[in-house]
This record gives structure tokens, sequence and C-alpha cells, in this order.
């Protein structure tokens, strides 16, 4: 099977500061990746470069989603290709309807492929269908985009949005942080019923808690900006007793 | 002293031609005004009010003045008509600074309401304003003095006790002439006791040659009087506007004032409002989008005189390019003024390092049971937010409209009326996008 994405030897950098020291990864169509790893060691910098932050600069190494050079696409673009970040700490937008918000997104994402704009009609109904897959009330869809949303809220919206714009990957940056038991269910559910053959996933997470809802197929130790252990989902439940020590000071 | 000098020989030399074509109460505050003018001269960037709005400078180019009242285009509609949809307004039109008249009837005898030209109305009902023109005035700075002195024709609005206007009395300022030309509008709007009305002022540019207006603005709102006045400038670069408001509020009376500054050259809008009546009200707004070199000042004041009165204020400025903001806020509570309410926000977008914005909010308070609070901010787009857009697919330059429309918004949510409400988010977003492009027309009106 082709990959779907192909990181090889990625350095990143910001401000200066070299945190990403030479990601290799590999994920095929279809396929679940759980990255864990201890604060500080280079999650969050691993999905802000794959969206193409503009803090982040890539000091060496390559990137190839649907065998195109990724790093040479704008972060519109790559959003328009199929990549999608549930933000760990989703931004508050004062102003900007939801509905605003994603009518835009929609329709910049049509006009990269070359389709007409979406009718008010057609656009509400989805928003509506798409609504009750995280269970988002209306109410929130008619406020500003996340202005005044709980922390679970805010969530479920970096879900509803990926409903709506049906990503090919996605990567949820600890979408479980601030989640009681309810809302992660309904999350974890939500992007469970999200998932297509040819979609994958990246989901990086601090704690085995969430993949329990979220099975992974492969699962990921970042450690000191550089993958240190690839394994099974047996990897999680091992990291969840023994701590990261062990990974940390081999023997 | 220099640019001075050349109107002050203009006036002594020319006054009688001045005078010949107007009315006796607007002459009869010549002498006056402009021996105050005379003695002081333009303001300069010594007086602390115009320390950022080189004003001076804005009368160097060699103007000239219609003092014969030449008429320079007798037919408004043939310049253009200006209809925004749904607004259900009647327009007048004023060229420069003439009233133009209009085919329909603008003086209702029955019901006493007047909307037309100042210079007539001061020679046919000169008791009824006499005691209003100037009366505000008079104590205003040089600039004011000099429109006083010079001024022949310009609006005036007198809606009588109880009587309420529903249509909204649109005025539209046309600026367009073959020459180099300086403008001295006069706009005198009293409403009596309980009246209530919307005022929608426009001002526009059809014009290749440079354009400077004085407009001073007198409004008086008797006991429960209740008037939005909407202004908006949407000109371009070759027109300076230096405006004075003077309002007056008796006691219980509203005023709602938005003023819109959309495209422009060089503008310094002064606003005076005094509350002498127990439970007025007074909402000041203002938005201004201004790129290249444009020069937008907003100087508000606001006297509490009397008890019991509550005024707020948001200025809010888009700064692009070169563009230049001035805010001064001054809220003066006397000592009678207690149990006053009053709130300033002023907030500013900078998008450029070169984009400058001076702020001075100025409180003055002589009461001590009274509530009054201001804030002002300078900043650019939130750049966490422009990104999160980005990852969702919205182009950049999409998501910085977006943020800058979402801005300006909060300005544009206090306008009352739909129609006008509706047509000014379009118009904003036009600005934007960088697509309000310069006709004969107006852009209001247009699809």
């Amino acid at each position: 099977m082709e990959n779907l994405i192909e990181i090889k030897n990625l350095h990143a950098r910001i401000d200066g500061k070299e945190i990403l020291k030479g990601i290799n990864l590999t994920v095929k169509p279809g396929e679940v990746h759980a990255i864990m790893g201890p604060n500080g060691s280079g999650k969050s910098t691993l999905s802000n470069v794959l969206v193409g932050h503009p803090a982040y600069t890539v000091t060496e190494g390559e990137i190839i989603y649907k065998g195109k050079d990724l790093l040479s696409l704008s972060p519109e673009d790559r959003s328009h290709e199929g990549i999608f970040l549930s933000f760990q700490y989703p931004v508050e937008i004062s102003g900007v309807s939801m509905t605003n918000f994603m009518r835009a997104a929609i329709n910049a994402k049509r006009e990269y492929h070359g389709q007409p704009a979406m009718s008010a009609g057609d656009f509400l109904k989805m928003m509506r269908e798409k609504r009750a897959l995280v269970s988002l009330d209306s109410k929130l869809a008619n406020r500003s985009v996340n202005e005044g949303f709980s922390g679970g809220e805010k969530k479920r919206n970096e879900i509803f949005q990926m409903a709506m714009l049906e990503p090919t990957f996605s990567i949820l940056d600890e979408t479980d942080s601030g989640l009681d038991i309810d809302a992660l269910r309904i999350v974890a559910d939500g992007v469970n019923k999200l998932k297509r053959a040819d979609t994958s996933t990246l989901v990086i997470t601090h704690y085995q808690r969430l993949l329990d809802y979220i099975k992974p197929d492969i699962v990921h130790v970042l450690y000191n900006g550089q993958i240190v252990k690839t394994a099974g989902p047996e990897l999680a439940l091992e990291l969840e007793e023994r701590g990261y020590d062990w990974i940390k000071n081999p023997q | 002293m220099s640019n001075e000098k050349e109107y002050i020989e203009i006036f002594e030399q020319h006054r009688n031609i001045i005078e010949e074509n107007c009315a006796p109460l607007l002459n009869e505050k010549r002498t006056a005004a402009f021996e105050k003018f005379k003695a002081s001269g333009f303001p300069t960037r010594n007086d602390e009010a115009y320390r950022r709005s080189d004003v001076g400078k804005q009368f160097q180019t060699n103007y000239g003045m219609n003092l014969r009242r030449i008429d320079m285009k007798s037919n408004a509609n043939d310049l253009f008509m200006c209809d925004v949809p749904n607004l259900k307004a009647r327009p007048e039109y004023i060229l420069n600074d003439s009233y133009i008249p209009t085919q329909q009837a603008t003086a209702d005898h029955t019901s006493g309401v007047f909307i037309g030209s100042l210079n007539e109305y001061a020679r046919s009902n000169s008791d009824a304003i006499a005691p209003y023109y100037n009366a505000l005035a008079q104590k205003g700075d040089s600039i004011v003095q000099f429109n006083t002195a010079f001024v022949q024709d310009g609006a005036c609005i007198v809606i009588p006790k109880g009587v309420e206007i529903t249509e909204t009395i649109q005025l539209v300022t046309l600026l367009h002439s073959n020459i180099d030309i300086l403008n001295n509008r006069r706009l005198l709007i009293v409403l009596h006791e309980n009246a209530k009305a919307n005022i929608l002022l426009c001002d526009h540019a059809s014009n290749e040659h440079t354009t400077m207006s004085t407009q001073v603005t007198e409004i008086y709102l008797g006991k429960g009087a209740s008037l939005n006045l909407y202004e908006l400038e949407d000109t371009d670069k070759n027109n300076s506007r230096l405006a004075h408001l003077f309002v007056q509020q008796e006691s219980d009376s509203q005023f709602n004032h938005s003023n819109i500054t959309l495209t422009n050259g060089f503008t310094r809008n002064a606003i005076n409002v005094t509350l002498i009546g127990s439970g007025a009200h007074a909402n000041l707004t203002g938005l201004a989008i201004c790129d290249k070199e444009q020069h937008t000042a907003n100087n508000t004041v606001i006297e509490h005189v009397a008890s019991n009165c509550t005024s707020n204020e948001l200025y809010k400025y888009i700064l692009d390019e070169k563009s230049t903001g001035v805010f001064n806020g001054k809220i003066h509570i006397h000592p009678d003024a207690q149990h006053t309410a009053s709130q300033q926000t002023n907030r500013n977008l900078c998008l450029t390092d070169c984009a400058r914005m001076y702020a001075q909010p100025q409180l003055e308070i002589y009461a001590d049971d009274i509530k009054c609070s201001h804030g002002s901010t300078v900043g650019q787009l939130d750049e966490n937010a422009l990104f999160y857009m980005q990852q969702r697919g919205i182009p950049k330059n999409e998501a910085r409209n977006l943020l800058m429309f979402a801005f300006a918004g909060e300005v544009i949510e206090n306008i009352d009326i739909d129609a006008l409400r509706d047509r000014l988010h379009i118009l904003i977003e036009k600005r934007f996008r960088g697509e309000l492009n310069k006709c004969k027309g107006c852009s209001l009106c247009k699809k």
C-alpha cells in the first residue's frame, strides 16, 4: 500500500532552538498512529510543523504527503489537501461567527478543488448534520468562534470542524486534555465515525485513556526530538504502567 | 501667518459679495468671527488640539471659493442618484457648500417641519433659528470662526415639538468642481421637545481636484428629543475635511452618533457635546479605515454639566500602510453633574510598522458621586487567530479581512437602521478587499 505521509529525517527549530532532531515516520492510508512522550519532547512542535505554523523553521529533512512536497505548501493549501489539526488550545475569534468562519473555510476548499461555492441551504444543512455528530449545541454554532466556549465545548468544536472539512490526515493534538469522561467519549465517537478506509489519524497524547476509545495501530514514543520507540498498541499500556523513565534512562 | 493673510484679504476685499447673497442672520455673525480668526490665525501644531493634525498645511493650496454663489450644477440628480436599497430615505443634496433645491416640497408648513437650505430658512424664518444659529459655535476655535466668517449656505433641519420623522433624512454632500476649491458648509439641526429623527449625512467626491471643506454643525436637542445621526465619509485622497460638531442636549434627550470614515484624504472631526439637562444620554461612536497616507482624527469633548446624565464613546481605527489616526477624548464632569455615568473606549489596529495611532484619553472630574471609565489599546491582528483560520483553509488575506471586519462590526452594530447597517457591512467588506472603486456615483447605493 502506498504511503499517505512520509516524514524523513525532520529537523525543526523555534526561536533558534532545535526541537525536532531527525523524525522519521510513515503513515499508510487507514492507519491510526499514536505519539506519546513526556512534556517537552517535541509532540506539539511536530504537529505545528505538519500544518506549517510560521513560528517553526524546518532546517533539514522532508515530508512527502500524497506524493507531494508538503513543506512547500502554504498552511491553507495543506488544509485544502486534507490535513487537519485539532488544536491543543483552540483560538477564540471574537466577532467572527462560526457560520461565517466555516462557510469561508468550506468555500475556500471548494474553490481550490475547482468546485462552485456551496448554496446557503446546502451549507446550513451540512452544518446541522455534522453538529449532530459531536452533539454540538446549535447555540454554540451561532456564536463567535470558540468565544465563551468551555474547554470541552472547544474540543467538540474542533471535531465538528473536522467533520465539516472531511480531512484525509487528521492530527489530534492532546484532544483529550481538559475533557471529562463523557466529553471524551463524545469526541472519540465523533473521530471514529469520521474514519474512512483511506483516512489516517495521528493522535498526540500524554495518556493511554484516549487510546481506549481511539484504537491505534501503531504507537510511537517521542523523546528529545526523536522517535525512540515504535510498537503496537500494547506499548501505550506499558507506558501507562511504567511511565517514561525506562525510556529516558535505558538500563 | 502667510496662509491666513490671503484669506484675511479675501474677506476684507470681498465681504460685500459674500453678504450680498446671504441672509442677515448669517451676515450679522461675521464681524465678531472674523476678528477672532484674524487674531489667532489657523491653528498650528503648537495648539494641543491640533498637535497631531497639521491643519495649517491643509490651507496651503491656492483654493478658489464660490463667493458669488455661481450655480455650479442646478440639478443634483444629473450628477447622480442616491438610492440605498430599502433605506426609504428622501435624499437632499449639497453641492460643495450650496444647498440644491429639489423638486420635492421640503417645507411642510402644516407640521412646521423644515428640511432645506440654511440660507433660505434664515431669510424666511429668521426668528425660528436666531436663538440657535452660532450660539454654540461662537465659542469654537479659529477654524469655526473662519467658517462663520465665510459661510454662505448649508442645510437646516427643524423638527417641531412632538413630531417624529420616521423616514430617514439623508443629506448627501457632493464634492465636485473644475478647480481646487475651498468649501464652507454649515448645518443647523434643531429638534424641539420630544421630536425624533434619523439623519444620514454622506460625503462623496467625484473630483480630480483638491477639495478643502470646513463644516460646522450645530445641533440642539430639546427635552426628550431623540436624534440618530449617522455620518459617512467616502471621498478620496484629494479631499480634506475639517468638521466641527456642536451638540447641546436638554433633559432626557438622546443623541446617538456614528461617524464612519471609509475613504478620505485628511479628516479632522471635532465633536463637542454638552449635556445641560438631567437624564440626557449621548452615545458617540466612530470607525476609521485608513490606508496609504490618509489621516483621520476624532477629537471629542463631552461636557457633563447636569446630573444623572450618561455618555458612552466607542472609537475604532484600522490603520494600514502609512496612515495616521488620532483620537483625543475628553470627558469633563462639572461639579453639579452628580450621578454621571460615562464610559470611553478606543481600540486601534495598526497593520503595518509605518501606521501611526495617537490616542489621548483625558478625564476631568469635579464631582464625587460618579462612574467614569476609559480604555485605549493599540495592537495588531491576532497572529494565532490568523493561523487558526489558515489551518482551516481560509487564505491569509481572507482571514485578515474576517478579523478586520469583526473588529469594525462593533461600531456598525450601533446603527439602528437595518438597511443602512446591511449596506455598510457590504461597503466595509469591499473596502477591505480593495474593491471600493471610485466612480461618479455614490458607493452607498451601488449594487
